[in-house]
């Protein structure tokens, strides 16, 4: 037996401290430096772990953990995480590029990792968790359910994708990332012309997480159509549910082409199979279009819940009940059937035909009817509203603006002819961060400062997070702006140095903005370490600290482990809003019933590991770990499949006393009304603004209840 | 999809059964329904990849000469014939006709799926030693990218079909297997619903194409 069917390629040479040593170069230094952060990181949550004593309440409370609401913290807090990293990434890339007329001070190479790992990461291990994440905690209260419909495989979601995210961070520390972009297009990335670790670590990564985005889309699509609570008839629902119902068919349907694209890639790599490589019959636009095709929808995945988050909040911000809400859900349908229509844009310059790229084009283009009409809508959620300009409003009216603006750069990349000129540019690159930016991720942290006193209890910092919005803003501008230029003056995308001097004042502009953005995430988190501090003065325990319309504002915050002690009756659209103005909300309920809720298991987290080592040890070649680590999984997914009494029942008894507990603080507490919603005095118990809905819209919006109902 | 009291999900229901709680019977096996919508735009994928594929053998051995129609009529009636065992196996169960009964169906079922297993991975062997092994072109690629795939899910289907067995003997018919049967013979039927695609498009249509 030799070492390498020990170790696989697995050698002293793979880890980059190794390296620097060698050949102690600065772009060495960056490379050990940024794999040193990762070990120390890791260190330092151990010991504090350990140091707190935390490892048991870690475990117990949330590891092990099914309930929907703790699943998507994780998700966020993973997000978060990984979020910091990407920024980084993007702020080393920005700095390269403006030293790097005829140099720089990365090596080609380096950067090509940095640019591959940055779209990775923030495509599939922020914008996905971080929307998986809302979706987890906000939909099942916002449909009145206690739990998704399978809490167990959302528990094996959530591992599997921590443990792909957690690969790429392994990637920093032993071995390289792949250098071939997020998109990873083969032959390059075949093995004939990149033998090393790099487009494996990608592979798996992809893989791993995919299935695990699969099995989210199919928990949520289940929890939407089988679990709403009675009276919660699909046209009832609120606007960030129906954009989950369109993002799970997308889950669902756009993984399996990505999920089948990296895994033949995969064969083409391990097993000598010919499905892209340049010789024997290969063909690589079979990727393009598998890629594409998941990769399209993937951009509306995301950006839906996106769309979702900014209704709920245009309306609760406004005091408004959300206009023209037939008229968005038929939009956010439509985008999500046209979203399957449209992937070869991304290749209009890959030799089909004039008539096959026109057509695309035309339903490139067609997408921005339903586009505009949300636009519309959320303009008119907002006309003649009491608007209070908190944080997630001012995050906004930042999309608002933005993203009209990276709408139509689309609409012009949608035109082939223009497509020509422009594809492979900085113009690319800045259209899809303006879309991404203030659509999607504007999006997420809009309703990270809305839900938070709904999951933890307690407000935010209201001063620190308009500062951090502020610098959002402007930090985007400021960085993607003058990419826009430099892309039509033909600077090409990706090139880590450059010889034509009239790029460099927009290099310049643009590296400002990007620590600006930097500077807004660690306001970010300097407001969530204040907001701890005096969380004390911030508590919300009554639960609508915002005058909100739907029914995750009805309940306690944070939430009982069951959601709901009594399931609600929804009777109209924006039911809590509804009650509130009749003076019903917070009703005394008599008959509680024993609620069922799913036990503890270890599964998530045995399979995160697992998987990780999978991952691990396909990468490195190291079989027989392979091998062992598929049976493992195997196994422990048969012997889970034993334990059949998994549900643990909370007698009625406790629900009704901590919720006759939680009707009694309700009867003491004083109302605030907005004006003092960023005080002391906000118990999260609302004087409601909300009042009976105009004649002139109620007569544009009393088509509830049935779905046949949708008429304009 | 409609909701009435006799029809809680699409395909064979348990009414009538009072031990199986409606509500989360409908729900896990809608969930499965939609699992197996995912899996199958994953085969349409390989599918349409094999398709493009045709006539890409750079040279090697093409369907005419690598198919072997007798062995692959063999494996066709095995898992046809599995799906109807699989079938009545669903029907002793809706109609309680005893333990007995069920497992019986259910073992003959387990034994065709093995016995076209074994036939499948013959042929491939037989592919292999002519010089058509994967690595040899795109096409060949493509054929054993699409049918092993379906060979693997029938795989998994025996192991999940060995446990349940055991599950029924240790636990006997309590709901979660029996909504686990359920689950089990949708997803038979559905990899007879691939292996007629399957036959049609990569045999008969490599055959005549190729």
């Amino acid at each position: 037996m030799t070492l390498s069917d020990i170790f696989g390629r697995l050698s002293l040479d793979s880890l980059p401290f190794v390296t620097f040593l060698l050949d102690p170069s600065l772009n060495e230094a960056i490379a050990s430096g940024a794999g040193g952060v990762v070990v120390l990181g890791g260190l330092v949550v151990f010991i504090g772990l350990t140091k707190y004593r935390l490892w048991g309440p870690l475990w117990r409370d949330w590891l092990t953990s099914t309930d929907h609401k703790k699943i998507g913290i994780m998700y966020i807090v993973f997000a978060l995480v990984m979020m910091t990293r990407g920024v980084i990434e993007g702020v080393v890339m920005r700095t390269q590029q403006a030293f790097g007329l005829d140099g720089g001070f990365l090596a080609a190479d380096h950067f090509a990792q940095l640019f591959s790992t940055h779209g990775t990461i923030m495509i599939f291990f922020v914008a996905m968790p971080f929307v998986a994440g809302f979706i987890n905690y906000v939909m099942p209260l916002q449909i009145g359910a206690r739990d998704v419909a399978f809490p167990v495989m959302n528990q094996i979601s959530l591992g599997l994708t921590v443990a792909s995210g957690v690969m790429l961070m392994v990637s920093l520390v032993v071995g390289k990332f792949s250098t071939g972009g997020w998109s990873a297009y083969p032959p390059y990335t075949g093995a004939a012309f990149n033998p090393g670790v790099g487009p494996d670590y990608w592979i798996w990564a992809i893989v791993v997480s995919g299935v695990a985005s699969t099995l989210s889309g199919i928990n949520f699509a289940t929890t939407i159509y089988k679990m709403r609570a009675p009276g919660m008839t699909f046209m009832r629902m609120p606007l960030f549910t129906w954009t989950v119902v369109c993002a799970s068919i997308l889950m669902i349907f756009a993984l399996p082409p990505l999920n089948a694209a990296a895994l033949l890639l995969g064969l083409d790599r391990y097993m000598d199979f010919h499905f892209f490589t340049n010789d024997l019959g290969g063909n690589m636009m079979n990727y393009a279009n598998l890629f594409w095709l998941f990769g399209h929808p993937e951009v509306y995945l995301l950006v839906l819940p996106a769309y979702g988050i900014f209704s709920e909040v245009f309306s609760t911000y406004s005091a408004k009940r959300l206009y023209g809400y037939p008229s968005l859900v038929i939009a956010t349908m439509s985008i999500a059937v046209l979203s399957f229509t449209v992937w070869l844009h991304h290749f209009f310059t890959m030799g089909q035909s004039a008539l096959i790229n026109a057509a695309f084009g035309i339903a490139t283009m067609l997408i921005a009817v339903p586009t505009g009409v949300k636009v519309y809508d959320w303009m008119a959620t907002l006309y003649r509203g009491r608007i209070r300009f908190s944080v997630p409003m001012i995050y906004g009216i930042g999309f608002l603006v933005l993203f009209v603006i990276g709408g139509l750069t689309g609409v012009i990349l949608a035109n082939p002819t223009i497509d020509y000129q422009v594809h492979n540019s900085l113009f690319l690159v800045a259209h899809f961060h303006n879309v991404l930016i203030p659509g999607v991720l504007f999006g997420l942290l809009a309703g990270y400062s809305y839900w938070f006193p709904k999951a933890f209890g307690f407000r935010l910092n209201e001063k620190l997070g308009r500062r951090a919005a502020l610098l959002w803003i402007v930090g985007f501008t400021v960085t993607f702006f003058p990419l826009y230029f430099v892309g039509l003056m033909g600077m090409p995308r990706r090139s880590f140095s450059y010889a034509d001097p009239a790029f460099v004042p927009y290099m310049i502009v643009a590296v400002i903005g990007a620590f600006c953005i930097f500077s807004a995430l660690m306001t970010m988190l300097w407001q969530l370490k204040v907001s701890i501090a005096e969380r004390d003065q911030n508590r919300v325990p009554i639960g609508d600290p915002w005058d909100g319309r739907t029914l995750e504002w009805s309940i306690p915050a944070p939430p009982p482990e069951y959601n709901f002690a009594i399931v609600p009756d929804v009777k109209e659209r924006d039911d809590f809003a509804e009650a509130k103005v009749a003076g019903q909300a917070y009703q005394p309920h008599g008959a509680y019933e024993d609620i069922e809720v799913p036990k503890n298991t270890p599964i998530g987290i045995l399979l995160c590991v697992l998987s990780g080592v999978w991952m691990f040890a396909l990468v490195w070649w190291i079989w027989w770990l392979a091998i062992a680590s598929t049976l493992a999984m195997l196994l422990a997914v048969i012997v889970w499949s034993f334990d059949i009494h998994n549900e643990r029942v909370i007698p009625a008894e406790e629900v009704r006393r901590d919720h006759e507990a939680w009707l009694k603080r309700i009867g003491d507490t004083r109302p605030v009304n907005r004006d003092h919603e960023h005080d002391p005095a906000n118990l999260g118990l609302a004087q409601t603004e909300l009042g009976p809905e105009p004649e002139g819209e109620s007569a544009l919006n009393t088509q509830q209840g049935a779905p046949q109902g949708v008429k304009p | 999809m409609s909701q009435t009291d006799s029809n809680l999900h699409p395909g064979l229901n348990l009414v009538g059964h009072p031990d199986v709680h409606h509500d989360s019977s409908g729900t896990i096996i809608f969930g499965f329904w939609v699992f197996l919508m995912s899996d199958l735009v994953f085969f349409g994928v390989m599918f349409a990849i094999y398709i493009t594929m045709i006539g890409a053998t750079a040279g090697g051995p093409g369907p005419r000469e690598l198919f072997d129609f007798t062995s692959l009529g063999l494996q066709t009636a095995a898992l046809l014939v599995s799906s109807l065992t699989a079938g009545m196996a669903s029907l002793a169960l809706k109609y309680e006709q005893g333990r007995t009964r069920l497992v019986g169906w259910l073992l003959l079922t387990l034994v065709l799926g093995i016995a076209f297993l074994v036939l499948e991975v013959r042929d491939f062997l037989s592919m292999v030693a002519q010089g058509g092994g994967p690595w040899r072109s795109g096409y060949l690629s493509a054929f054993f990218g699409l049918v092993p795939l379906h060979g693997l899910h029938v795989t998994m289907g025996c192991v999940w079909l060995v446990v349940l067995l055991f599950q029924m003997q240790i636990f006997g018919l309590v709901p979660v297997v029996k909504t686990r049967l359920m689950r089990f013979a949708l997803f038979w039927h559905f990899l007879d619903l691939i292996w007629v695609g399957i036959f049609s498009v990569v045999y008969f249509g490599g055959w005549v194409y190729g």
